[in-house]
């Protein structure tokens, strides 16, 4: 996405353009305070994506499960200011990936950058993209749950925002990265972070092996309350996450706002009435999924669609997941415990491909006219990354258990599975009655 | 008076029948009960549970277990009462199983055997 233009450009700049001496580098205070916000509106998911995750596995490993997502806050801000801001965003090499000269945030100060947001501190510009490197490799964790050592995933997922999320955040985002070199769209990440980390969980899931009792046990979520605070907090902090991604408080941010809420709530429709249809009764979990199934959907268009688009991405995401989730998987057999492949990968691919359908100038100048507006050569910068997303996530994360496997054991015995992962990796019991 | 004996009666019922059933024992001179959350499974087949568009057949279904220890009640009396409070005519309304205890120590006073089951409060 063309970051480096949509802040330059956005209408709601122009009066400031108009009296400032030199507006390229005036921080703006509205966009300052709503970069802000979105930044710990993003910060909260990922203790959302814990409550979320943690209500939707078996009680034995409930802890295990949240501490999977909270874990990432404490490695990924170090990850990010020892070099993960730079790998990501620094200086380019060779459109794939950024150098070390900003590892340890050097040089990534309050002034602002104009590369990226010309209106906002440098820093805040980091700390809004680190929300998002801490969340994504949690995602991840959804298709392992239950069966993965703890140190095995802490290894796993340092390097999986090293060697995956770094370079994928560069080619689309960062300055010389290529697929944004091409024209490729994605306001807020569906490539970058749904498509990869979707992609990834599955991999990871399959070469990791199903939990003992997939297909035969009983496993069932064990706290759905959970589940809906979980998705309430994801929700909300998604609001963030999408209309934040402009990093200025201009018209564009007002309708990605709305996109988000459109597409969100009419997927949570959708599911609960695929859900009645099919099986007689509106299940909460379903509704759940169904919503975060349409914020996946709307997240690489947030920006540069209109609402109508917003409403179709809403009607008809949730029911490409439910086919994947409630059929592919039950199909093919695969052990995606808590559906991060279907509702993130398949819903990122298809939000993608839609924002490539019905982006239009008329949302956001500094976007592109796409299929349904003339343009449908739009597609090809959207597919190649797509499928960069999709070769990185599979191959290197392939690549990355297997190296991991040489250091520590990463799948828990027959034995350490059936006591749960509480006890066995933290020592310690999710609910003590006594 | 002859020597009663003392019996334990062990209540599989559902759920929702608990309150109905307490009121009830207490009309019938019952001097207390113990319940617990338990599982179980017998003739029922189970139920379906849908998660995320996955029926999951549960066949340990959640049960209420209410022990009944009586001396003066009569036996037969409480179990025709637990089955009039119970008996929904379906699969799953659960089983009562009664047994004979060796003997009843009421921890505060120590008062041994039937003493410790009867209410002997004025």
């Amino acid at each position: 996405m063309k970051r480096s233009v949509l802040f330059a450009c956005p209408a709601a700049l122009m009066p400031i353009a108009a009296f400032a001496a030199e507006p390229a580098s005036e921080l703006n205070a509205g966009d300052m305070a709503y970069v802000a916000v979105a930044t710990l509106l993003v910060l909260i998911m990922t203790p959302a994506l814990g409550f979320f995750y943690g209500g939707l596995v078996r009680r034995k490993n409930t802890l295990n499960t949240m501490m999977m997502s909270f874990i990432c806050l404490a490695i990924f801000t170090v990850q990010w200011f020892l070099f993960g801001y730079s790998l990501s965003f620094g200086p380019d090499v060779g459109g794939v990936i950024g150098n070390l000269d900003w590892a340890f945030l050097s040089g990534v100060g309050m002034d602002a950058n104009p590369d990226y947001s010309a209106t906002i501190p440098h820093i805040l510009f980091c700390m809004f993209q680190m929300a998002f490197a801490i969340l994504t490799p949690a995602i991840v964790s959804g298709g392992i749950v239950e069966r993965t050592r703890f140190p095995a995933y802490c290894l796993f997922i340092l390097l999986w925002g090293t060697f995956v999320y770094d370079p994928m955040c560069h080619m689309v985002w960062g300055v010389g990265g290529f697929i944004r070199d091409m024209g490729a769209l994605d306001f807020a990440g569906g490539t970058v972070i749904h498509v990869t980390s979707g992609f990834s969980a599955l991999t990871a899931a399959i070469l990791i092996g199903k939990r003992k009792d997939f297909g035969t046990g009983v496993i069932r979520p064990h706290n759905i309350p959970y589940v809906c605070l979980g998705a309430s907090f994801l929700w909300l902090g998604w609001f963030g996450f999408n209309s934040g991604a402009g990093l200025t408080s201009s018209a564009v941010m007002a309708q990605a706002l709305a996109n988000t809420g459109i597409a969100s709530c009419t997927a949570g429709l959708v599911w609960a009435i695929l859900d009645k249809v099919i099986h007689q009764k509106v299940t909460t979990v379903g509704l759940m999924t169904g919503l975060v199934a349409g914020l996946v959907g709307i997240t690489p268009g947030a920006g540069f669609v209109d609402s109508a688009a917003a409403f179709f991405i809403g009607l008809t995401t949730p029911c490409i997941c439910y086919f994947f989730i409630a059929v592919v998987k039950a199909k093919f057999k695969y052990d995606d415990a808590l559906d991060a492949f279907g509702c993130h990968g398949v819903g990122g691919v298809w939000g993608a491909l839609m924002t490539g359908v019905f982006c239009t100038k008329a949302v956001n100048e500094a976007g592109a006219d796409g299929l349904l507006a003339g343009n449908p050569a739009q597609m090809i910068p959207q597919i190649t990354g797509i499928l960069v997303g999709i070769v990185m996530a599979v191959v290197i994360t392939a690549i990355l258990i297997k190296v991991v496997g040489l250091f520590t054991r990463v799948r828990a015995t027959a034995s350490e599975e059936a006591q749960g992962l509480d006890f066995i990796e933290h020592g310690e019991r999710s609910y003590n009655k006594l | 008076m002859e020597t009663r004996k003392i019996y334990k009666v062990e209540a599989i019922i559902r759920p929702e029948k608990l309150d109905e059933l307490k009121d009830k024992l207490y009309t019938i001179g019952v001097t207390g009960i113990t319940v617990s959350d338990v599982y179980g499974c017998g003739l029922t087949r189970g139920q379906k549970e849908i998660y995320r568009g996955q029926v999951i057949p549960i066949n340990l279904m959640p049960k209420v277990k209410v022990e009944i220890v009586i001396y003066e009640t009569p036996l037969q009396k409480l179990i025709d009462t637990i089955r009039e409070v119970c008996n929904s005519g379906h699969v799953g309304d659960g089983k009562i199983f009664v047994s004979e205890l060796v003997t009843a120590v009421k921890i505060r006073t120590g008062e041994t055997g039937g003493d410790a089951i009867i209410d002997n409060q004025p």
